[in-house]
């Protein structure tokens, strides 16, 4: 049997830099009544959100990604050409292929790497996070960029009270790259695919084959169910997270949480006990719920605004559509 | 050992004391929650997962939307308690 020499990987792999990209067009809750019958009060009580980004037709998942990728290729002080991989996390880049990884890689001059997108919801970053560390400790690549990207205005219906005012646009990015110490925790990540109708899209896209005439498909979740999973059961991972990675809640300096709703993210707090001292990351007030790329979109203006400090250690945890969820612990770039 | 009506409500009266803020006297077999205790939908969710703590119940979510007043969650954990 001929001998197969193995790839070198990094003993360890970290966060390097991080970037965001929020849309020029701020929403405020105002312009969510012209097709709501609600109030600003009843929004912001349910949700904590006051206004939400929407993309305009130049921003599309791409440019936002894009912007996004730079700033985090400048924060991490490494050039394009040498990322290796290009994982895109998103649910709302209407074609199925090719993947809008390889046009973004393209942009960001990044040569050729290997470029592909997943689908994980709201959990996304974690996910690819996840995927981005393995290989960097497996060898297959030096740098990853990780991306997380959404046009959720487009799979919105702005006529469901219910869900109308929750979603913004926007895309996050990191870049994730060798490390000599361990800087991102073992990942507590799973599904449950038993509740995979708690969190929809309303129609297939498929149902626009027959000449039917269907309404333009948009997200739906079922509120009480989700709040109960994800404050309850993810409160739980979340633990786990920790847990996973030694570290204790006195260890800890920022708590990153998917930023779906201001309710979930206060009842998380109080779930877990986390102490007075830990930054809560609370986003969601001024960007929606942006999926995929609410965690580093928060974590990007944390370190911004000086709330947190490279070298912090922080909880992140995704939740969302499948269900999935994927929680970690990282030190902040 | 199950808890009486009495302890059940006196429980749900300090649940929901504790979480949405509402003093335990007006907490009432009559009331409901949503329109007379101001228990949104989200603080609902997290009355009904403190009572199942407390009274060893399961409320499952297509149950939640039937409890209307504190008389009906009163009644629910009395015939569901373990």
């Amino acid at each position: 049997m001929s001998k197969i020499k193995p790839s070198q990987g990094a003993p360890y792999a970290r966060i390097m830099g991080v970037g965001g990209y929020r849309p020029t067009r701020v929403v405020p809750n105002e312009v969510i009544l012209e097709t709501i019958d609600s109030s600003d009060e009843w929004i912001r009580s349910r949700s904590g959100i006051a206004t939400r980004h929407w993309a305009s037709e130049q921003e599309t998942v791409a440019a936002m990604s894009v912007e996004a990728s730079g700033k985090a290729i400048a924060d991490a002080g490494i050039t394009p050409e040498q990322i290796g991989a290009v994982i895109v996390s998103t649910v709302s880049h209407f074609k199925q292929t090719p993947a809008i990884a390889t046009e973004i890689a393209h942009k960001v001059g990044a040569g050729k790497p290997a470029a592909f997108d997943i689908s994980a919801g709201c959990a996304g970053f974690g996910y690819g996070l996840t995927l981005a560390k393995g290989m960097i400790v497996e060898g297959s690549a030096e740098y990853v960029l990780v991306i997380g990207v959404e046009r959720l205005s487009d799979l919105t219906d702005l006529s469901d009270r219910a869900t109308a005012f929750l979603f913004g646009d926007g895309a996050g990015a990191v870049i994730v790259g060798p490390s000599k110490v361990p800087a991102i925790g073992p990942t507590v990540w799973g599904s449950e695919g038993d509740k995979s109708e708690t969190i929809k899209q309303t129609v297939a896209w498929d149902t626009f084959h027959a000449d039917r005439p269907e309404k333009f498909p948009a997200i739906t979740q079922e509120g009480q169910a989700v709040f109960r999973w994800a404050v309850f059961e993810m409160a739980k991972v979340a633990q786990q997270a920790l847990d996973a990675a030694g570290i204790s809640p006195e260890d800890l300096d920022v708590f990153i949480p998917h930023q779906a709703n201001m309710r979930i993210i206060d009842s998380m707090v109080k779930t877990l006990k986390l102490p007075e001292h830990v930054t809560v990351a609370r986003d969601v007030e001024t960007t929606g719920n942006t999926s995929a790329a609410s965690i580093p979109l928060a974590m990007e203006r944390l370190l911004a605004t000086g709330q947190a400090k490279s070298g912090d250690t922080a909880l992140v945890i995704g939740f969302g559509a499948g269900l999935v969820y994927a929680a970690t612990v990282v030190t902040l770039p | 050992m199950a808890a009486t009506q009495k302890e059940i409500l006196d429980g749900l009266a300090e649940i929901v004391n504790e979480i949405a803020g509402i003093p335990v006297e007006d907490v009432e077999l009559e009331k409901s929650f949503t329109d007379d205790l101001d228990v949104d939908s989200l603080s609902m969710v997290e009355v009904v997962v403190a009572a199942e703590e407390r009274f060893d119940v399961k409320i499952p979510d297509e149950d939640v939307k039937n409890l209307k007043t504190v008389g009906d969650a009163t009644e629910y954990i009395l015939k569901h308690q373990g």
